[in-house]
């Protein structure tokens, strides 16, 4: 009664790590070598990917490239404290039921599909025309114990329990990415069912590299100053250091100002793209940031 | 894998032993994962092999750096591996072979022996020397102090005396639920169940409440010279609370400060005090040496506290507050502290004397910042921390200690 998908769908798969470098690439994300190892191994051995690092090195976005390059959904259970399985599994539809009782309904029809409100795990186990669907957990450190154990159930045998139902069972398993930002440490039991990976600021030539597929429109200079003062500034003691994101967050900024090339004020007027605490942009506008950039400028020349 | 190539999955077992000895922990079926996942990739990159092997067994940042050095040294000679394993972590592998059972055994006769006593009738001045150290605040002792060594019989009845103290945590309303009979919330899927039994008929509302939870624990502790008589005394109290919370997942977590700042959480884990203790005096390397309380303070805003204050939490800060070095920048420290905690509470063992006025100028730029400043210095004043924490009587020292400023 199960629909088994078809050899396309399972076919389209990447054979090998380089095809998952391709593959990857064609939907505008750069992966090193390593991720695309893992990568390539949890689709072929079916096993979740947990994604740690600093905000903004790409770990969501992993899962949507994921989805888009292999053609299937993506379901996203975005965590937060105290979620539960009503919010991230299943609900039933109180009032629907309470009605149908009124009407005189037996018992299996207040428990059918008719009144089930499914939520992302639910959504991830059932069968999808286009293929088992990417299942993206974001941000797992954001929900607490209770919560990481009842997903050992869900992701060791990608199935759900309800108990009125019975047990559901994906026919092919789901694709799935759990992100962490680390802002707490994910249990051992949980990690251990995952590729681990732990994602880094990119170095230099690979950011540029990430900025010109992303951003073609910014000029060689200023994408070569742009990602120079970035890598800098991680170099720094900051209270948040700034990412990829921030980095392509910044250069859209200065490509809508029409901003040829970085100077003092320019940083100034957008360093708000860049940093998010008021203590790291008192800390580097001014003198450091002039610093900084005479520094890019002379290695600039230097090359 | 019996068709894998010539001995390759007999080393790559041995790779997850000699890993294993080198304290990054593998289990059997990481290692099984290893093998599925080396023959579906294939042996002809090493970069390729070493990234499998790490995506299959790694699951901590910090057990990064010890991989890549055992994959680096593994790979060429195993047997070299052994070797210098053997040679370079007597650390790991030797006091833990030798007296496994020291600490609980000297505990339980000194138990034997003792016969319960009443360790609280001890006078509190026998613990509470002080000694002038603050001259050393710039000098880093590092020193490995030797908890076993510090053994007077006062001390180790206070030590007992510690480790039955309870810190009872203030709870808050969770975000789940649980059933009970009076409540304001009704219980949905309780009620269409009940409603079911009787035809479609509600007779009563089944009603759920918010759980209640524990407050997360934070315990900063200052282990500079100053503080040397206490802060072997509250590493007891901190390490009777981290193993005394019970199934209702609130964590403990506790840093040690002198010069750096140290976690200690992961010791704190180990059952056995003394032994926890001994982990803890291993890891921690500026024992009795200076203070940098606004440096240390810092080190956690930056790097800790979005991790272990994402939750709602109490923090402890224990410290007598004696800073020289980082003046200036302390009162942002704290104010960024007070910020991220639920409530800061300081414990200060100089509020032993009576007639103390906070005239030092890290204790006037501190005292602002903090809910409460408590009393530390005896075992009367820790236990009333628990009545404390939890609005039942208040033995705060802030307000007054604040009118003396003015």
């Amino acid at each position: 009664m199960l629909p088994i998908y078809g050899a396309d769908i399972v076919q389209n798969l990447p054979q090998s790590i380089d095809a998952t470098t391709a593959l990857l690439a064609s939907e505008g994300y750069l992966a090193d070598r390593a991720l695309s190892t893992l990568t390539f191994l949890s689709l072929s051995l079916n096993r979740p990917i947990f994604l740690e690092g600093e905000a903004g090195v790409g770990k969501t976005e992993l899962a949507k490239v994921i989805a888009n390059g292999l053609g299937r959904d993506l379901i996203r259970l975005q965590c937060y404290e105290g979620l539960d399985a009503s919010s991230s599994v299943y609900e039933w539809n109180f009032a629907g039921q309470m009605l149908a009782m009124r009407n005189g309904a037996e018992q299996a029809d207040i428990y059918s599909e008719k009144y089930l409100i499914k939520r992302a795990l639910l959504q991830a186990v059932e069968p999808h025309p286009t293929g088992p669907p990417v299942l993206l957990i974001d941000e797992i450190d954001r929900t607490d114990a209770p919560f990481e154990a009842f997903l050992l159930e869900a992701l060791s045998d990608f199935q759900v329990t309800v108990p009125e139902l019975g047990v559901i069972k994906a026919p092919e398993p789901p694709i799935v990415i759990l992100t962490s930002n680390r802002t707490r440490e994910v249990h051992d039991a949980l990690k251990r069912r995952c590729l681990y990976h732990w994602v880094d600021y990119p170095d230099f030539h690979r950011e540029m590299d990430i900025l010109r597929a992303r951003l073609p429109e910014v000029n060689a200079h200023l994408s070569h100053e742009v990602v120079a003062f970035i890598q800098r500034l991680r170099e720094e003691e900051l209270f948040k250091r700034p990412g990829l994101a921030e980095t392509l967050d910044w250069a859209k900024c200065l490509v809508a100002l029409d901003v040829v090339a970085l100077s003092p004020d320019v940083i100034t007027d957008t360093i708000g793209a860049v940093l998010k605490y008021q203590d790291d942009i008192a800390k580097i506008t001014g003198g450091p940031a002039t610093r900084i950039l005479e520094q890019i400028r002379q290695d600039m020349q230097a090359l | 894998m019996a068709d894998a190539p010539g001995r390759l999955p007999d080393n790559i077992v041995y790779f997850g032993r000699a890993l294993r000895r080198a304290g990054v922990p593998v289990g059997t079926a990481q290692i099984l994962e290893a093998l599925r996942a080396v023959k579906l990739v294939g042996f002809t990159k090493r970069q390729d092999f070493h990234t499998t092997l790490r995506a299959m067994i790694v699951t901590r940042p910090e057990h990064l750096l010890i991989f890549d050095q055992v994959f680096a040294m593994f790979w060429r000679d195993p047997d070299f591996l052994e070797n210098m394993i053997t040679n370079l972590l007597p650390v790991i592998t030797a006091p833990a072979v030798e007296k496994p059972m020291k600490p609980a055994q000297n505990r339980a006769a000194e138990a034997m022996a003792a016969g319960g006593g009443k360790p609280r009738d001890l006078p509190p001045q026998e613990l509470l020397e002080i000694d002038a150290q603050f001259s050393q605040s710039d000098v880093e002792k590092l020193l490995q102090k030797d908890f076993e060594a510090m053994t007077a019989m006062e001390i180790r009845q206070a030590e007992q005396a510690i480790r039955s103290l309870r810190l009872d945590l203030p709870q808050l309303a969770g975000r789940r639920y649980e059933p009970v009979a009076r409540a304001l919330r009704i219980d949905r899927r309780k009620t269409v169940q009940q409603a079911r039994r009787n035809g479609g008929e509600i007779l009563t509302l089944a009603k759920r409440r918010a759980k209640p939870r524990k407050l997360n624990l934070v315990v900063l502790c200052d282990i500079s010279g100053s503080m040397t008589r206490y802060s072997r005394m509250m590493m007891h109290f901190v390490h009777s609370c981290a193993q005394a919370r019970g199934s209702d997942w609130a964590a403990v977590h506790a840093f040690t400060f002198g010069t750096q700042l140290h976690n200690i959480s992961p010791q704190l884990g180990i059952k056995d005090p003394d032994a926890a203790l001994a982990a803890i005096g291993q890891h921690v390397q500026d024992w009795e040496g200076g203070t940098r309380i606004s440096a240390s303070l810092g080190a956690f805003n930056r790097d800790w506290a979005r991790r272990v204050l994402s939750t709602p939490a109490v923090v402890l800060l224990i410290s007598d507050g004696l800073e020289r070095s980082g003046l200036a920048a302390l009162d942002g420290e704290m104010s960024r502290l007070a910020l991220q905690a639920r409530e800061l509470i300081w414990l200060n063992p100089l509020l032993r004397w009576e007639q103390f006025s906070p005239q030092a100028a890290g204790i006037k730029a501190m005292l602002p910042h903090v809910s409460s400043l408590v009393a530390c210095h005896n075992l009367s004043s820790l236990e009333d921390l628990s009545d404390h924490l939890n609005g039942r009587r208040m033995i705060d020292h802030k307000a007054r200690l604040l009118r003396l400023l003015e």
